[in-house]
């Protein structure tokens, strides 16, 4: 009986063995949230990429990046994690590498000279400690305007905005025209996106990190009242249908010309694209006032569960070689909306918004890591409350002060 | 019997009992095995948005149980009215219930929005100064959300009251009218005690819909405008996924666990006087 069982155990060890060995040539599963028509069709690139380098591409797309996020620290817990995992330029996966449940690619790393061609806030955020734990595969910059060139002629705006103040002079000409001067997407994500544009656009790059880095003298200090008080301004120039409103249907209210100007990430380039309209010709797009206004820097990173497996550090390893690799890079980031993580890319084959971004990021000094990457995902939750509540309450710009010291504190 | 056993065991306390124990540590992103005491709980009452979801939801609750009752139990006398078409009907107001809360609240976000539905309509119409924006105001929001909640569980109650109203005798409402007593009075006094049973489980089946409400509010507003909508599911669910902070989600659902065992506790103590006193309920 007993010979019987390990007779039959041992067989299906070998036959398990050799089906593991056959499934795990360069066999990579990746969790990711890229669902949707644009984004499916960018991972797709990156697919192709892994494949023609020799790989087997397995898709694990879960949508909602919650969701996939806390299935894949589920999978890492329970012991069956999958070959690699997206998370936010961020600190989101700062606990699991503390926790010692990724691998690093510092070989990689190393080959590619990550050191030299990633931008400083890109790798403060993947590299802890020395090591480099996680791949990033863009750069989504959350505050630009977008805004309808039809709208702006018919309110005889002549240039973008290049100061606050033209783009306050801006919006009053749009409303006069009769036309809605912002189409504002009333979420507490979208707030928090739009109060962070101008915090940085407005307060200026030195104020935002002082603020973020909790400095209580700057949040108390007239500049930063001066955001708080510009932010409530802003709401005089929305409709009363802003609240609640998701930020696609606010993009196809400048699409359509109803609305001037919408502060959102690049992502909505893609709505704009999908409405058959092109940068520059129907619609145009500042990265903020100015020459050298910053350049708020966020994006999407594959991070890399703990194996000791030989085979399935090798398939990690050859995918951060390719998500990296610029002609995938270029492939993948024209469809995502975003640009490439590295600058000594083709640009030419990108749109003008684009080629905007590029430029930016070859300034250093215009660099602004986002928000995400300065404090932990609890403390940005804290702020966004805080942001929503100044934003749709009567909240007296004072006790907002008070308020933003006591969030960032944590 | 074993199996059902050891699920209630594992899957049921287990799983309270692994919530309680996290909700005294310091967990993060990944639970940890630390014990910091009450920490997470003085945080959670120190924050404004759990305690004003506490009180959004009260109110959603009242407004919920108390219109979705009366709605029900109007549709189900107008229904057994002997109608034309009480099939159709039935299948009309019931319909709802087989819907989604996701999409049902999709549907009222438009409906309700100010620049798409009702108020520019009626503004439309010609009357200019009329106004519909309750989801857009802080003070008004969590109404506009029992609108759609209840235009949702209205049906089940009018279901669960057409059984019984159906199960009372024809011969009671013969001698009525030989009585002369007026048809209101009859359902008022006899009819309404005698759907006691249906009335019970239409409340229970409401108040479990009231603790977990979740999907309606992300739904129509995120628990917007500000927070003016947020609820203690939302509250759980956002600490739990996006704001890697299980301990203080955890610390949240074991005061909604106790909050709603402190109520049912009376309940089902009455009921068991109820039944050792020999009375059937």
């Amino acid at each position: 009986m007993i010979r019987k069982h390990s007779l039959a155990i041992g067989v299906s060890l070998a036959v398990l063995a050799v089906g593991a060995a056959h499934a795990q040539a360069n066999r990579a599963e990746v969790i990711h949230w890229w669902t949707s028509g644009g984004e499916s069709a960018a991972i797709q690139e990156i697919a192709n990429g892994y494949k023609a380098a020799g790989g087997t591409w397995v898709d694990s797309a879960i949508a909602g990046g919650e969701a996939a996020r806390s299935a894949a620290i589920n999978r890492i817990v329970g012991g069956n994690p999958s070959t690699a995992a997206q998370f936010n330029t961020s600190q989101q996966f700062l606990d699991i590498v503390k926790g010692g449940m990724l691998n690093n690619v510092d070989e990689v790393a190393k080959k590619n000279d990550w050191d030299k061609i990633l931008p400083a806030p890109i790798l403060k955020s993947i590299k802890i400690d020395g090591h480099f734990y996680a791949v990033p595969v863009n750069i989504h910059m959350p505050a630009w305007f977008w805004y309808s060139k039809a709208a702006f002629a018919k309110a005889g705006i002549a240039a973008e905005p290049k100061t606050p103040e033209e783009f306050f002079a801006a919006l009053d000409k749009l409303k006069a025209a009769g036309i809605t001067p912002v189409a504002f997407g009333g979420q507490p994500w979208q707030e928090k996106i739009v109060f962070d544009a101008l915090l940085a656009h407005i307060g200026g790059a030195d104020l935002y990190l002082k603020v973020y880095k909790g400095d209580q003298k700057a949040i108390a200090s007239p500049e930063f009242k001066n955001v708080l008080a510009s932010f409530r301004k802003l709401k005089g120039y929305t409709d009363a249908g802003s609240p609640n409103r998701n930020w696609n249907d606010a993009t196809s209210m400048v699409i359509s010309g109803k609305a001037g100007v919408q502060i959102m990430g690049d992502w909505a380039k893609g709505e704009f694209q999908a409405a058959k309209q092109t940068a520059g010709k129907e619609f145009g797009c500042f990265p903020g006032f100015g020459p050298k206004a910053p350049y708020i820097i966020a994006g999407d990173v594959f991070v890399f569960p703990k194996t000791s497996d030989a085979a399935a550090i090798k398939s990690q390893q050859l995918l951060a070689t390719v998500m990296t690799s610029p002609a995938t890079q270029v492939a993948f980031n024209n469809k995502k909306g975003s640009i490439p993580i590295r600058t000594d890319v083709d640009a030419k084959a990108m749109d003008i918004c684009a080629q905007q971004g590029i430029a930016a990021m070859k300034d250093v000094s215009r660099q602004l890591p986002n928000s995400e990457m300065l404090v932990a995902p609890d403390i940005t939750g804290a702020l966004q409350d805080v942001v929503t509540k100044f934003w749709n309450t009567n909240q007296s710009v004072d006790d907002a002060v008070k308020a933003v010291g006591a969030a960032v504190k944590g | 019997m074993l199996p059902m056993l050891a699920t209630v065991l594992f899957a049921y306390l287990g799983t309270v009992f692994w919530s309680v124990r996290v909700s005294v540590s310091s967990s993060r992103t990944l639970p940890s095995s630390d014990f910091v005491g009450l920490a997470q709980y003085t945080r959670l009452f120190a924050s404004e948005r759990w305690l004003l979801s506490l009180e959004n939801v009260v109110v959603f609750g009242v407004i919920f149980i108390a219109a979705c009752l009366v709605l029900g139990f109007l549709l189900a006398v107008f229904i057994d009215q002997k109608v034309a078409g009480e099939g159709v009907l039935r299948t009309v107001f019931l319909y709802p219930y087989a819907m989604s809360f996701v999409a049902t609240g999709l549907i009222w976000q438009w409906v309700l929005n100010p620049e798409l539905g009702i108020q520019s309509t009626v503004r439309a119409l010609g009357f200019e100064t009329f106004t519909f924006d309750w989801i857009a105001t802080q003070d008004k929001v969590m109404y506009a959300i029992a609108l759609a909640a209840v235009w949702q569980a209205a049906g089940l109650v009018m279901a669960l009251m057409l059984a019984g109203l159906r199960g009372i005798d024809d011969s009671l409402w013969k001698a009525a009218r030989i009585d002369g007593i007026p048809t209101w009075r009859v359902y008022m006094s006899i009819v309404l005690p005698m759907l006691g049973p249906s009335i019970g489980t239409a409340v229970v089946l409401l108040s479990v819909s009231v603790v977990k409400v979740y999907d309606v509010v992300v739904a129509m507003t995120q628990g917007g405008p500000g927070l003016a909508s947020e609820v203690p599911g939302k509250f759980i669910m956002d600490n739990l996924f996006g704001r890697a902070n299980i301990g203080l989600a955890s610390a949240a659902s074991t005061v909604l666990l106790l909050t709603v065992l402190a109520l049912l506790a009376p309940w089902m103590y009455a009921r068991a006087r109820a039944a050792r006193n020999g009375g059937h309920r």
